[in-house]
Formats: structure tokens, sequence, C-alpha cells
């Protein structure tokens, strides 16, 4: 496939609330100290749209605001995939509980907010961005399927492409049959083309390699908490500016292997 | 782009079960829609509901029972479908073979179905609930995967009711790209309560069977289907995907953009990629929902690319709105169409919207189709124009 190319990165995760700071721990550079991000509101939406966002959507907002501060790139142009295992389970949990209830009140905010897409939709209304937007699940593997669908989104058409995966977790009696270890949320921009403040360049291939693990254990930890972070591999090569091969697991025994060259 | 072949598909909807029940209604002028209730639902509204759901999987996949992935199972039988991608499989390869499923609400009926049951202290689900198995959006793409003896790449693409336009989309730069060598497109989307109720909280759900483009619409009626295509490159496949577009209205979460401004750049991208003017279109298949600004903001974006005479209409009449496998209802619709020559009118249609200036077809009729257009937005303003065509 064609060239591809990183050229900003965002992320939110336990002890790694941003890009400058993940950098610097993925790198070694710093200590992994696992503290719980701070609470956080969109810069980028409208008052109206942020009242009705939820704690799934903010967390999606929160990598991708990252990332796109330090992208040179106007927003409005970027074609957008959103990834996610399963969204926001705190509004099936809402939904469900209102559909044993005799009213069968469903609220109104809560349905539109359902959808799988409901983080691209809102995205795409913060940045005016009219491009593609897709939204890709693969439960575990989401973080994979979506770079691969970034990937090829980009290389087909030649359009940067912001790629968001992210998960919470949800209220006890989903946590109980879907337990994630953290809220986390992770962002790249890519393109086809190099820009000066480019990380790097990959390539990807599916195969059938054993996914990449960390052998600091709280990494490893973290790095398994979340669908999101199963992006943390990928992401120690961007900040170490090394280059080296990544494997990500997919669904069933496919695996994708993005080869790392920074720039 | 080069066209992509589609050497198999097939459709299960409430007008039955496989694409000849499809066409049989069509000719028929027979809609799948019912005013009988689904399950514990009261409200005064119509549904379009597949028959023959009652049975549980096999027992190998248990754990994968619920009406999302049944209706997956009796879809992918119908029409040779599954025995078409074994063949495929033994010729091509299983890793090579991707697989690409819309859905919108996955099984979240069998959600609802253990909140019923929740209880204990702590309280919690029953243990026959399996999140992954049912309710995970990514769990009928790994039924339909597991089902079909597939290796390749599988993803779930789950925008809404554009789910199932947009995995044509997805599939032809997978193809393209040699990620896979063939690809099995579809979308499953089952009712349940969420949908119904949900939509009724955003008085989008009529209490009559859906009347697209009337003057009188009052809104959706809900349906559920399953459908599948075998797209593979060109090789001589009398079907093929031309063109697709794909774009954002950035614009409301529920509601489209009225100017139809996202709805036209979409379609307007499938013409340009398939290099063909507006006018090489013979028909449209419309999203058509039947919502009063639905039916507008389209309206609008067609007449602005292809005025006012291109014959279009909307079959959410015949079977109801499928949400997340509204697209490739569509598309199987459309296929069906091409290979029959005929074009479906907008059924329940009594006097077109004054407000609505294209050519919304009150007639069904025998008409030659080279190339039809499909339509599907969904929430988030999110817009997928497919673009089908027989090749000369």
């Amino acid at each position: 496939m064609s060239a591809l190319y990183v050229h900003a990165v965002g992320i939110n995760a336990t002890g790694l609330p941003d890009w400058a700071r993940a950098r610097d721990v993925l790198r070694g550079a710093a200590t992994f100290d696992a503290v719980e991000p701070l609470p956080y509101q969109p810069a980028l939406l409208p008052p109206n749209e942020r009242r009705r966002t939820t704690a799934a959507v903010r967390q999606a907002f929160r990598a991708a605001e990252d990332a796109l501060s330090t992208y040179a790139g106007p927003p409005d142009r970027l074609a957008a995939v959103f990834a996610s295992s399963d969204a926001d389970l705190g509004i099936i949990n809402r939904i469900s509980i209102a559909l044993t209830e005799p009213a069968r009140a469903v609220s109104p905010t809560d349905f539109h907010n359902s959808v799988h897409n409901a983080a691209a939709g809102y995205w795409s209304i913060a940045t005016h961005s009219q491009r593609p937007s897709t939204t890709v699940c693969a439960y575990d593997a989401s973080f994979a399927a979506g770079l691969l669908e970034a990937a090829l989104l980009t290389g087909a058409d030649g359009e940067d492409t912001l790629l968001v995966c992210y998960d919470v977790p949800g209220p006890p009696l989903l946590q109980a049959k879907r337990a994630f270890g953290c809220a986390a949320s992770v962002a790249l921009v890519l393109g086809r083309e190099p820009m000066p403040a480019s990380l790097a360049r990959l390539r990807i291939v599916t195969g059938h390699a054993a996914e990449t693990r960390f052998g600091d254990a709280a990494l490893e930890i973290l790095r398994r908490a979340n669908p999101a972070t199963r992006a943390l591999p990928l992401l120690r090569l961007l900040a170490a500016r090394e280059a080296g091969t990544v494997v990500l697991a997919l669904p069933g025994n496919l695996s994708l292997a993005v080869e790392v060259s920074p720039s | 782009m080069t066209p992509l072949g589609i050497s198999h598909y097939t459709l299960t909807t409430a007008l039955g079960a496989g694409c000849r029940a499809q066409t049989e209604a069509l000719f028929a002028e027979r809609s799948g829609l019912s005013d009988r209730a689904f399950e514990s639902c009261a409200l005064p509204t119509w549904i379009g509901e597949v028959a023959g759901l009652d049975t549980p999987l096999s027992s190998e996949y248990a754990d994968w029972d619920c009406r999302n992935n049944r209706l997956a199972e009796l879809g992918l039988m119908q029409d040779g479908f599954a025995d078409a991608v074994a063949v495929a499989r033994t010729r091509l390869g299983a890793a090579r073979i991707g697989v690409f499923i819309g859905t919108s609400t996955s099984g979240v009926l069998q959600t609802e179905h253990a909140y019923r049951e929740r209880g204990g202290d702590p309280e919690c689900l029953p243990l026959w609930f399996h999140h992954r198995e049912t309710q995970n959006s990514f769990s009928v793409a790994d039924y339909v995967r597991l089902r079909l003896g597939l290796a390749g790449i599988a993803v779930a693409v789950s925008t809404a009711c554009s789910s199932s336009a947009k995995v044509f989309a997805s599939a032809q730069r997978a193809i393209a790209a040699g990620f896979c060598d063939a690809a099995v497109v579809g979308g499953i989307d089952s009712l349940c309560l969420t949908t119904l109720y949900g939509f009724n909280a955003l008085q989008l759900l009529s209490n009559e069977p859906c009347r697209p483009g009337d003057a009188q619409r009052r809104g959706l009626s809900i349906g559920e289907a399953a459908g599948f295509a075998l797209l593979e490159p060109d090789a001589g496949h009398a079907l093929r995907l031309e063109g697709f577009g794909e774009s954002s209205d950035a614009y409301h979460m529920s509601s489209p953009d009225p100017d139809g401004r996202g709805a036209r750049d979409a379609m307007r991208e499938a013409l340009r990629r398939a290099g063909v003017e507006a006018s090489a279109v013979d028909y449209i298949n419309l999203h058509g929902t039947a919502t009063p600004a639905n039916d507008l903001a389209e309206d609008k974006a067609v007449c602005a690319l292809f005025g006012h005479d291109t014959p279009c209409s909307s079959t959410k009449g015949w079977t109801g709105h499928t949400l997340g496998a509204a697209g490739i209802v569509e598309a199987g619709l459309a296929l069906l169409c091409i290979e029959a020559g005929h074009v479906p009118r907008s059924l329940n249609t009594r006097t077109v919207d004054p407000l609505l200036r294209g050519n919304i077809l009150r007639e069904s009729k025998p008409l030659p189709l080279r190339r039809v257009m499909s339509n599907s937005f969904g929430f988030g303003g999110n817009n997928c124009s497919l673009l089908f065509g027989r090749a000369l």
C-alpha cells in the first residue's frame, strides 16, 4: 500500500494524561504513575452539544483534541475513523433500565447518543468537517481495525485522516460482563504525504505473528485495560523515535504488523 | 474507480427470506409492514418483522444465540450464499476473504431481556447473558466470520443507518490495497424495544405504514433485515459496484442538514468515482425514511444534482426502515431491480408533498436499468451513496 505518515498523536489514559507526558513516560524519560486523569470538557464543542455529551464522547474528544494541538493542517479537512468496542455502555444501561419500567420513557437525548458513531458525529459538528467519517468495532482489536481502516482511507484518497480509539468503563451491571480497567483514548493523525512535524512513516501488513507486549508490568496491565491502550506499543516506538515493528492483534488469529520508520 | 464485481447477493426482509421473495412482493405490490405488536411493545406503530426467528442457533453457537444472530443465520442460508462463499474460500483461501458487516443495534434486544431478569445483591445480570457474543457491535460480524469459516480481516461498521452502505466502501478499499482478494459485505439489524421506544421519544415513529414523500407523512416504520453480497474484482460479473461516496453533514446528531449538502456531496462523489454524469443514473433508491426532515433534505440534494426527472422512490414502505441493514437492503433491491428491469413505486405515497420536486414514482413500472444509485443517511450526519451498474 502507499506511504503512511503519522502527523500527530493524542492520548488520555491512567498515568498518561496527554501525549507530552506519555511521550516522556514511554521513552523512559519519566516514570509511570498510575494516576487517574482530571475531568475534562471538550474545548471544540459548541455549548449546546457540550451539554449533551457523555463521558464516552468526552473521552474520545480528549485524545482527538490532544492530537489536533500538534497537527498543522486544517481540522475541517480531516476524514475521520472512530473505533470503539462498546462506545457508551452507560447509555445502554439507562435505556435498558427505562425499558423495564412501566412508562418505558427512553430519553430522546440518550437515544440519539446511543449510536456507535455518536462521538464521530459530535466531532464532525465540532470541527465542521464534512469529509468522510466512519466508525468501526472489532471488540478488543478495535484499535488495530481502526488503524487499518484509517490507513486504507488515507491511502485510497490521499486525505489526512484522524483515527480515534476510545472506550470507557460501563456501570457495574455491564462492567461485570465487559470489564475495562480504565477509561482511555488514543488518537493519530495520518497522511499520505510527509509534513515537517511528522513523527514516523508506517508500513502495515497483515500476518499471524503474536502481538507485541510490554516487559514492564505496569504498562502491560495498562495495555490490556482498554482496547485503546492496545496502541501503546506503537506509541512507544513513536515516542522514542525508534525504528521497529509492532504487532497488533486483529480478530481471529490474524494480526497487523506495523513497521515504524522515524522521519 | 475500477468497478468491483458482485458475484452473489441475498436479502431477507419482512417481504420474505431470499431474493425471490423480495422480487415477488415488489411485483405483487405487497408490503411487508404489519401492525402486529413486537414483543410487549405497546406503541401504535407498524413494523417490518422477519418471520422464522424463533429457532435457537445450533448448540455449537449457543453463546451467540440472539435475535440478531438468528437473523444473520437465516440470511446467510438464502440464495445459496453461504455455499457460494465456501466455493470462493476454496479458490482464494479463507484468509484472503474479508468480512465487513454493518449493524446499528447489534443484539441489544438480548441486553433488554437480561435487564428484565436482573437481580440479586449486589444486582447483576443473568448468567445466560453473553455480552461479547450478542450485544457488542462486533458480535454479528464475528458470527458471520465464524459461520463462513473465514480467517481474513473482519470488522463491524456502525454508523447508524448508513452502516451497511459504508461496508461497500471499506471493502473496496481493502481489496484495492491488496488486504483481501474478495469480501463478504453485509448488514444485519433486528427489532428491539430500544429503537421502537427511542424513535418514538424523538417523535419520528409513524402510527400508520410509513408514507415516504407523502404530504401527510408522519415518520418511520421500523423493520429488520439481513443481507449479504460477495464482492470480487471484476471478472466479467454482470453486476458491479461502480462508485461510492461518503460525507458528513457536520450539522446535528439526529436531524439532517435541511439543505441536504452532505447528501448531495455523497451522491456527487459516487458519480465522480464512477466517472459518469448524473444523467447516466436511471433510478435512485432514496433513503426516504418518511420523516418530514429527511425526505425534504434528500429531495433538495437529489434535485440539485440530478434535476427533476430522474425516477426515484423509497422502498421503506415495502420493508420498513431497517436501520443498520438499510444500506444492504437497498443495495440488494437496486441489484434486483437492475436484473428485473423494474422500478418499484414509493409504496403508501398517496399525494406527493408539493415541496418535493424530484420525480417520485407513484406507479411501479418496467424500465431497463443500466445504473442505479442507492442512498443511506444516518444519525451523526453520516452519509453514504452507492452506485451500482450492469456491465454492458
